[in-house]
């Protein structure tokens, strides 16, 4: 197997807070293979967008890695100073947040953003900086680039905005793209043309992305591999046909079950009871037990780890063969 | 037929977007207006839910707040059970038309007072609309509301902030509910939502249909949960209608190409394979909309006459569309 472009490994984010330490993220461990799109699902606070943060080095204090390692193309980048880190944040690893209008500055002209960048990463005179910066800009699918470059972003719309921002993520070559809720602040007829344009730049250029989501659709579109997450911790990963089409974790199978079909007639929506737990209150055992519909003993007491099911790997003590002596 | 419960004719409704006066005069332009909503007719039957979907800026929230009177339409008629809501309304007879109506809003973070506790949150309705209950009995009521949606009597104690986004909904549905209305505007209820609490709050609003013979008018951008509550769709396009027509209808049998392309924007979660047209351009500035059909330069069905010609909302024996193509059975 090639050796993946980020493997993250026993990765553990904590918040120490007056009334004791919250951990967001709780040992989760994933690899993302080169050209690989993993899509990371979960509700608001299951920690998608802390593992993302993680990767990236901008955690925000006191927030803090406190455990496991993060290695991009083999080195750890976990360590390093804040200065070798602003290296690695978009020359290796490009971001694409959610928010166009936040992830591009107001006062600034997009010509002056994109070249400033490429110019950070890559030994470029200002002129051939500019000339890559259109034909960037013309590859995300902006009409007449070489006219626009030269406009601020309230001059784009919301779509035109997110090529904006996808140009820039890509202006350096990175070998990773973390891409955080690209689409969720735009209509679906425009959501379908910017993930089209991420996913085409990022093959075309054997950029592997990390897709951070709450909507499963765009997943099932888009990503070759899923994992699932759940307070903190990843309840299941695998190819994404499986885990959609058959999950195994109780929370992934309940997940779909409540988002309407576009094709079948149910009068009910599967409702799974309760919802996320706080930080500060994550159950003992299986983070899920109490929403859990086939919870028993084992669950309550004992952290299942990630156990292999074929080609993926499922945090739940349902497929452990010993769970019958355990229980 | 039974006659509607609610039936608007011909609604419209601008917004004056205009520079201040004295840029106008220096600048020497005339007022600007948008058009939020343009000669908008549909009805609503008794018991059952009526769809409005379609992007931003399409008009939908308007609509909403034009039927529960937080806006004043620009011209035409909102009627419900036969009485014209709009000439204006007064006193005994407002008061019974309007205790009919609530709205549930997108946000319930912003729709609920944050220095109000949840009881006095739902009490509020009540003593608008039934003065004579004496605050023990109102306070049952506000206890029996409460576990209507699915919490508990003694929640009302407490602060909004003491709440999730699902449970704070369930507050706002139990304050719409107060007032025994026939008649509920939901304007993106569950959008703020994650899917596992959107579930929870789409079988409430189910049930209490059920149980309470309830209209709603139910306001998306998300044609799944659409397609999941509504037994007629109403498809908006720059405030006007493209298409109407009953929910199973639109989805195996989508008319309008507009309603096609949306259809075809869905990401596909059964992963059938199935290949999607690219989608086209986006949404044209509303203060300077595209002359004919608002929907032509994006349009793949495109004629001479969609550039001149508004195209009305007429039958076309499975549904109403507003398209010429449609009207000439070209597509």
């Amino acid at each position: 197997m090639t050796e993946p472009v980020l493997s993250v490994r026993n990765l553990t984010v904590e918040f120490p807070t007056r009334r004791g330490t919250l951990t967001a993220i709780d040992n989760i461990s994933f690899d993302i293979a080169p050209g690989e799109v993993l899509g990371v699902v979960g509700e608001s606070g299951a920690g998608k967008s802390m593992t993302s943060a993680a990767v990236i080095g901008l955690i925000e204090p006191p927030g803090r890695i406190a455990g496991g390692e993060i290695k991009l193309n083999g080195k750890r980048i976990d360590n390093l100073s804040e200065k070798e880190t602003r290296k690695i944040r978009g020359k290796k690893i490009g971001v694409i947040f959610q928010d166009p209008l936040t992830s591009l500055n107001p006062l600034y002209r997009v010509s002056q953003q994109l070249i400033e960048t490429i110019r950070t990463h890559l030994p470029l005179s200002e002129a051939d900086a500019r000339k890559r910066a259109i034909s960037l800009l013309d590859e995300v699918g902006i009409p007449a680039a070489a006219r626009r470059i030269d406009d601020y972003p309230h001059q784009f719309s919301g779509g035109m905005r997110q090529r904006v921002v996808i140009a820039l993520a890509l202006c350096a070559e990175p070998d990773l793209v973390i891409a955080d809720e690209p689409t969720t602040a735009l209509d679906v007829s425009v959501q379908a043309q910017i993930i089209e344009v991420m996913k085409k730049l990022c093959a075309e250029r054997g950029a592997a992305i990390m897709l951070i989501t709450h909507d499963m659709g765009v997943i099932a579109e888009t990503a070759d591999r899923v994992a699932v997450m759940y307070a903190g911790r990843i309840a299941e990963i695998g190819p994404v046909r499986d885990v959609i089409k058959d999950a195994k974790h109780p929370y992934t199978s309940g997940l779909m079950g409540s988002i309407p079909s576009l094709t079948s007639d149910l009068e009910r929506l599967v409702q799974i009871p309760g919802s996320m737990p706080r930080l500060s209150a994550i159950p003992k055992g299986c983070a899920f037990n109490p929403r859990c519909p086939q919870v028993f003993d084992r669950c309550r007491v004992e952290r299942p780890d990630p156990l292999d099911v074929g080609d993926r790997k499922v945090a739940c003590w349902l497929y452990d063969d010993r769970k019958e002596q355990a229980a | 037929m039974s006659a509607p419960l609610l039936e608007v004719r011909n609604l419209s409704r601008r917004f004056d977007v205009s520079k201040p006066w004295l840029n106008r005069v220096i600048e020497r332009t005339d007022k600007v207006y948008l058009k939020a909503v343009d000669n908008v007719s549909f009805s609503i039957n008794k018991g059952e839910t009526l769809a409005l979907v379609g992007e931003s800026g399409s008009g939908k929230s308007t609509i909403a707040r034009l039927i529960v009177g937080l806006l004043d339409p620009s011209e035409g008629e909102i009627l419900f059970e036969g009485k014209s809501l709009s000439a204006g309304l007064q006193g005994a007879e407002a008061r019974r038309l309007r205790r009919k109506f609530q709205m549930i809003f997108q946000d319930p973070f912003a729709s609920l007072n944050a220095r109000w506790r949840v009881s006095d949150i739902i009490a509020e309705p009540l003593k608008v609309f039934e003065r004579g209950l004496s605050s023990l009995d109102r306070r049952r009521r506000v206890g029996e509301l409460l576990e209507l949606v699915g919490m508990s009597a003694e929640d009302g104690i407490k602060f909004p902030h003491q709440f999730s986004g699902g449970q704070r909904q369930r507050i706002a549905i139990a304050r719409a509910l107060a007032s025994k209305p026939e008649f509920i505007v939901c304007d993106e209820p569950t959008s703020a939502l994650d899917v596992s609490v959107q579930a929870q709050i789409l079988n409430l609003m189910k049930d209490l249909q059920n149980e309470f013979g309830l209209t709603y008018l139910f306001i998306s951008h998300d044609l799944s949960v659409v397609r999941h509550m509504a037994n007629r769709i109403g498809v908006l396009y720059l405030g006007r209608l493209a298409e109407v027509a009953e929910s199973k209808t639109l989805f195996l049998q989508p008319k309008h190409p507009y309603t096609r392309m949306l259809l075809d924007a869905v990401p596909d979660l059964e992963m059938t394979g199935r290949k999607r047209k690219r989608v086209e351009g986006e949404i044209p500035n509303p203060i300077d909309p595209p002359s004919g059909c608002a929907f032509h330069p994006r349009c793949p069905f495109i004629f001479d006459r969609c550039k001149a010609e508004i195209p009305a909302l007429l039958e076309n024996g499975i549904s109403q569309t507003a398209c010429h193509a449609v009207e000439e059975r070209r597509i």
